[in-house]
């Protein structure tokens, strides 16, 4: 059975919503603190949603240093997959584990409410079980969520489509004001070349039981316990 | 010898800076209509020890390089004055 490892900094607080979200899917979660050196085994990453570090200087600045991230940082060299969700993702940017970076929302506010996000890549570790042009509703709960890279980096992920997930224009059947940040390109995850590294700003784990809803980012999970480590070319066990 | 580092970080030139618009608005409201371009940055002082003042000059380019500053979205300047 695939191992998660939900790294758990000081101020994560969507960390228990993913490891749940890890099992329902079918797949083994472990927690992982942020002064753990190993990743105790585990296949795969989530960097969960939170205030890691209170947000100081810059959200993710100071949790990108934390003892745990050098096994992060070398399990993503290995073509291990990592998912950062919100902060996560925050964390990952400032990381260099994905390009940009991640600003104050465009209307200043703290943005806690659902959006549509249209699913524009299949072919990540964490968007395999959906269509192409899926349409999810996920919730977002960020008050720093302006993605921003350069000019050159935009038009690089745009050619090489790496955009995963980008925010539906508002519309008839999709009511909610699209871009609740001021994204660049209205983007509201991005990957890797590979597919194996993915941030997000809205939280799957939220809306991944029929419980709260419709389970829109179930798809998130499951599409992670169906990959096989072997799908990953070079990858060497350095835990 | 001991210096006294004043590192002033600033969203990149070109960038929407979201908090500097709110005040110059907020500035504007207060009578204050001759406000134009106010951006909103971030200063930090530190105290080095270093041989020199190039030294530590280095030395904290070094640290807005690797923490202080993300060099997507912030430029700095430093100011170095003996401790």
């Amino acid at each position: 059975m695939l191992k998660v490892a939900v790294v758990r900094f000081p101020g994560s607080n969507c960390d228990m919503d993913s490891l749940r979200a890890v099992e329902r899917a079918g797949a083994a979660a472990v927690m992982v603190w942020h002064r753990d050196t190993t990743l105790q085994g585990a296949d795969a990453v989530i960097l969960p949603g939170g205030f890691s570090y209170g947000d100081y200087l810059r959200s993710g600045a100071i949790a990108r240093f934390s003892p745990i991230m050098q096994a992060v940082q070398r399990h993503a060299a290995d073509g291990g997959p990592v998912l950062g969700i919100c902060n996560g993702f925050q964390i990952l940017c400032e990381a260099h584990l994905l390009p940009g970076a991640l600003m104050r929302n465009a209307g200043l506010t703290f943005v806690s409410k659902p959006v549509d996000v249209i699913v524009e890549r299949t072919d990540t570790v964490f968007t395999s079980a959906y269509e192409r042009g899926a349409r999810l509703r996920l919730p977002v709960a960020h008050g720093d969520g302006r993605f921003v890279a350069a000019d050159d980096t935009l038009r690089m992920l745009e050619a090489e489509g790496r955009v995963v997930l980008r925010y539906e224009p508002s519309s008839e059947s999709s009511p909610y004001q699209p871009n609740p940040n001021g994204s660049a390109n209205h983007i509201a995850g991005i990957a890797n070349a590979t597919g194996t590294v993915v941030g997000i700003m809205p939280h799957p784990e939220r809306v991944a039981d029929a419980l709260l809803g419709a389970p829109d980012g179930l798809g998130f999970f499951t599409s992670l316990a169906a990959w096989q480590p072997r799908d990953t070319p070079h990858k060497v066990p350095s835990r | 010898m001991s210096f006294r580092v004043h590192v002033r970080v600033m969203p990149r030139g070109g960038l929407l800076d979201p908090q500097g618009q709110a005040v110059e608005h907020a500035l504007s409201a207060l009578g204050f209509a001759e406000a134009a371009g106010v951006r909103v940055g971030r200063a930090i002082e530190l105290e080095v020890a270093a041989g020199s003042r190039p030294e530590a000059e280095a030395r904290v380019r070094q640290m807005c390089d690797k923490l202080l500053a993300n060099p997507v979205t912030e430029d700095y300047l430093l100011e170095v004055e003996e401790a």
